[in-house]
């Protein structure tokens, strides 16, 4: 293989990579820009996984377990608003419980269900998204440099991923061109604002919550039923966290967002294809440091190297009226 | 009394006031901060409301704009009694707030700011154009002019205010509450507030002015009420009422208005401010090569509008913020840069601005702040163990000396009121017994009975030789209170006065017009 062929390679598992992450990071980006912080995006995604998957196994159809996930993410985030919004608790501990109960309960249910030490059983092909292959790849093939590019890297991909990118500026628009995003950025900064403008704050930050257990649930479906064809216990191993620090390190930004959420999924298919080879002159690194990299790099863009990330002000704070 | 108005002003005054509050109340946790009050307020008038810090003016405006949920009571606006169950309800029924913590969102633009909520469609885009139209006609009309698209946060707080004002005449308010709104302003900038509350009321709107300041009462309200302790306890008109008058029903006794000081006698220099400068967190240099000195036995005052560089002069002489260059020099000695416990050792007391953030930890208990910051002192114990009963006997002493109330050092310091509050603030750095002291914002938030014992401390330390620096954003407290003053300006001293010179003259150095 040369070196343009095992690049072409790398990008293509990049873009695989990432989509979790993408849906992961704008689900966080809603709920965090109306002010309450997830942490519980990863139990969500774990939980729309096992769903879809179930759904999609009993009915051999993607798209209804793609709305089973959705479901089950919309209630884990329905808890989530009720313990921190209606309740005013702690976001972060509410958010922690969450994961822990999506963890357990995945496994428990799964081997209740179907007895294979957690997993859910294989799905046929047409019960998951499969790749879709776009127009003219058979004319790009031949072109040098592009054409592998289109090929392997663009088309190929299953209906989730172009959803995802869709999102991206889909989200942009929401947020900085309807009253909806004004209303939820502004709650995020000032609920006073948002309270005394005649808005009921704690409808708004439902429906951010909505809005993010609603894309939680394409990340858990993609995972699913889409990358694989089962559930697999704990399958967003830390997925849900790198999201977290890629919605950071976008500084709470749409666009941002998906570059970050791309490098770190690059960062990923790099560690991927590293496994196991030697690095001239230093010899085998291993794969941790490469899957360190996106905390690490968060971590210096915290440290102000790289700017300074404001999260919205009002964040992680429930509002009250009481002193 | 609505023949009276019909007499005195020829416009058409319908037979119900604008607003009539009846028996409200509230309270919160075991706080009463409204003990049924009636209240009515005549339609194209300027109803000002006064009353000492936690007398309740707050509460009862955020219950009329729907922003609390009264216990019980009754409010009639234009005579219907109406239920107003969230600020969307008050909006509709044409009442505008300007709180007195802007509730602004400080990254958005004016525009948007002004729009929230009231965005006229699902798209942005759909309101834009109408918006910019309509702030363009308020701003002939009343002479507010923002930049529509300039960020909140980059605006001076007299221009946020009036993006508060246009919020609420976006929303086409026939009432108009404003609570405590020239705090922040310079005397200008509040002549020009009072100039717009005015057209608003020739215009036929109802104007509600909470303010502590009974000279601006005077200046331009037509009625006036007063509240003590979570009650109403009278309504005056204001052309027959006097300023003493309404200070003895604020705080249910006399009290004196002035200070009564001697003739100043200024010994040798004991403090010396040379070419300083300091920056802020974000590297903004907001003290600009400042140089002064200030002598024994006198109080040098720091007049200036909030945010022209006066809490970073005070931090950086308080030892909390490093300057960025300069000296400072403490009877002699270098103290640029030492930290607060060295330069307490040395006989600098200092009275933080913000007692809230800087001078007191409020879930302690009284006795514990009345140490804070001293208590590695041999007195209050040995090594690591404090001796609480020193500590709790001495809270007591001076609780007794300096009136403050209740008399309990083991109450929780967040119970006390504000004026209370500062009182043990006070005490603690004064009966230190320093060489020079710095005081930021000495009363704000007291109420004038605390006031007045404040400023007497203040002219006995510097009767008995103290060095004494004052920063305060109250010009009538800079006045009654320095032997010199300084005016600040974009983080600079831009000349000096004593405090024989008008206030007219200082406002204008405030405002960075004249020097
Ligand atoms: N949101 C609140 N939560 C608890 N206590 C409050 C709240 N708002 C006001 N209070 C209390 O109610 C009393 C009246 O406060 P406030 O209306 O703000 O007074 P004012 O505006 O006259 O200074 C005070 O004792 C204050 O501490
Ligand atoms: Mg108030």
């Amino acid at each position: 293989m040369d070196y343009f062929d095992i690049l072409v390679s790398i990008l293509g598992s990049t873009i695989r990579l990432s989509i979790p992450l993408l849906f992961t990071a704008l689900a966080g980006l809603f709920s965090e820009r109306a002010g309450i912080f997830d942490i519980g995006l990863e139990g969500k995604m774990l939980a729309a996984a096992f769903a879809s998957a179930c759904v999609a196994y009993l009915t051999g159809n993607p798209w209804l377990g793609l709305l089973g996930g959705i479901a089950v993410s919309i209630v884990f985030s329905l808890i989530h608003g009720f313990a921190s919004i209606t309740n005013r608790g702690n976001q972060i501990v509410s958010g922690v419980a969450l994961n822990f109960v999506a963890a357990g309960l995945t496994i428990v249910l799964g081997q209740a269900w179907f007895s294979q030490g957690g997993r859910t059983p294989q799905l046929a092909g047409e019960a998951r998204f499969s790749p879709i292959t776009l127009p003219g790849v058979d004319l790009m093939r031949d072109v040098p440099v592009l054409g592998p590019l289109y090929v392997n890297v663009i088309s190929g991909n299953n209906i989730l991923t172009y959803l995802a990118f869709a999102a991206v500026p889909l989200s942009w628009w929401v947020l900085f061109r309807t009253r909806f995003g004004l209303r939820l950025r502004a709650v995020g900064e000032n609920p006073g604002a948002v309270d005394t403008a005649g808005i009921s704050v704690t409808w708004l930050r439902y429906r951010a919550v909505i809005v993010a257990g609603f894309l939680c649930g394409f990340a858990g479906a993609y995972l699913s039923i889409a990358q694989s064809a089962a559930f697999i216990k704990d399958m967003s191993a830390g997925k849900g966290y790198i999201a977290l620090a890629a919605l950071i390190f976008a500084k709470w930004k749409p666009v941002p967002v998906m570059f970050a959420c791309l490098l770190f999924g690059f960062l990923d298919a790099f560690a991927n294809f590293m496994q196991g080879k030697a690095v001239p002159g230093i010899g085998e690194v291993p794969v941790q440091i490469f899957q360190a990299m996106p905390y690490v790099l968060t971590c210096i863009l915290l440290a102000g190297f790289i700017g300074i990330a404001h999260p919205p002000k009002a964040g992680g704070v429930p509002y009250t009226k009481e002193r | 009394m609505s023949g009276f108005r019909n007499k005195e002003r020829r416009r058409r005054v319908s037979q119900h006031p604008a607003i009539e509050l009846v028996g409200i109340d509230k309270s919160f946790g075991t706080v009463h901060a409204n003990k049924n009050i009636n209240l009515k307020v005549e339609k194209g008038t300027i109803h000002g409301i006064i009353g000492e810090n936690g007398a309740g003016k707050s509460t009862l405006m955020s219950i009329l704009y729907g922003f609390y949920q009264a216990d019980g009571g009754e409010i009639r606006i234009d005579g219907k009694p109406l239920t107003i169950r969230d600020s969307q309800a008050a909006i509709s029924a044409g009442i505008g707030m300007v709180h007195q913590h802007f509730m602004l969102v400080e990254n958005f633009t004016v525009l948007e700011n002004i729009m929230l909520g009231a965005e006229g469609g699902q798209l942005l885009a759909k309101g834009v154009s109408g918006a910019r139209k309509e702030l363009k006609r308020l701003e002939t009309d009343y002479g507010l002019d923002v930049d529509p698209d300039a960020i909140i946060e980059d605006l001076p707080v007299g221009k946020q205010q009036r993006v508060e004002i246009l919020k609420a005449l976006y929303r086409s308010a026939d009432i108009l509450i404003l609570d405590e709104p020239t705090g922040v302003l310079t005397p200008a900038e509040a002549d020009h507030l009072f100039k717009v509350l005015k057209v608003l009321r020739d215009q036929g709107k109802t104007v509600i002015l909470i303010t502590h300041k009974l000279r601006e009462i005077m200046a331009i309200t037509d009625e006036v009420s007063v509240m003590r302790r979570g009650e109403m306890v009278a309504t005056r008109k204001t052309a027959e009422t006097t300023v003493e008058e309404l200070a003895e029903l604020m705080v249910g006794r006399r009290v004196l208005l002035r200070v009564e000081k001697g003739e100043a006698k200024p010994g040798k220099v004991l403090m010396s401010v040379k070419n300083l400068t300091v920056k802020d967190s974000r590297g903004v240099t907001m003290v600009d090569d400042v140089s002064f000195e200030v002598r024994e036995g006198e109080i040098v005052g720091i007049a200036g509008v909030a945010g022209n560089g006066q809490s970073e002069l005070l931090e950086a002489l308080a030892g909390i913020r490093k300057p960025a260059s300069g000296e400072i020099l403490l009877d002699g000695k270098p103290i640029a840069g030492a930290d607060p416990a060295r330069l307490r050792a040395l006989g600098l007391a200092h009275i933080p601005e913000d007692r809230h953030h800087m001078g007191l930890v409020l879930k302690f208990e009284e006795y514990e702040n009345a140490v804070l910051g001293y208590h590695r002192d041999p007195r209050y114990g040995r090594g690591a163990l404090l001796d609480l009963k020193a500590i709790r006997a001495e809270a007591a002493e001076k609780i007794e000396k300096y009136d403050i109330r209740p008399p309990n050092p083991r109450l929780k310091t967040a119970n006390f009121s504000g004026g209370n509050q500062q009182k043990i603030v006070v005490a603690r750095e004064i009966e230190r017994d320093p060489k020079a002291l710095i005081i930021g914002q000495p009363t704000r938030g007291v109420d004038i009975g605390a006031i007045e014992f404040i400023h007497r401390r203040i002219v006995e330390m510097r009767d008995a030789g103290k060095a004494i620096l004052l920063v305060s954003v109250e010009l009538d407290e800079i006045r009654s209170l320095s032997d010199r003053i300084l005016v600040m300006f974009a983080g600079k001293v831009v000349g000096e006065k004593t405090a024989e010179a008008g206030e007219q003259t200082l406002g204008l150095m405030m405002a960075g017009i004249a020097a």
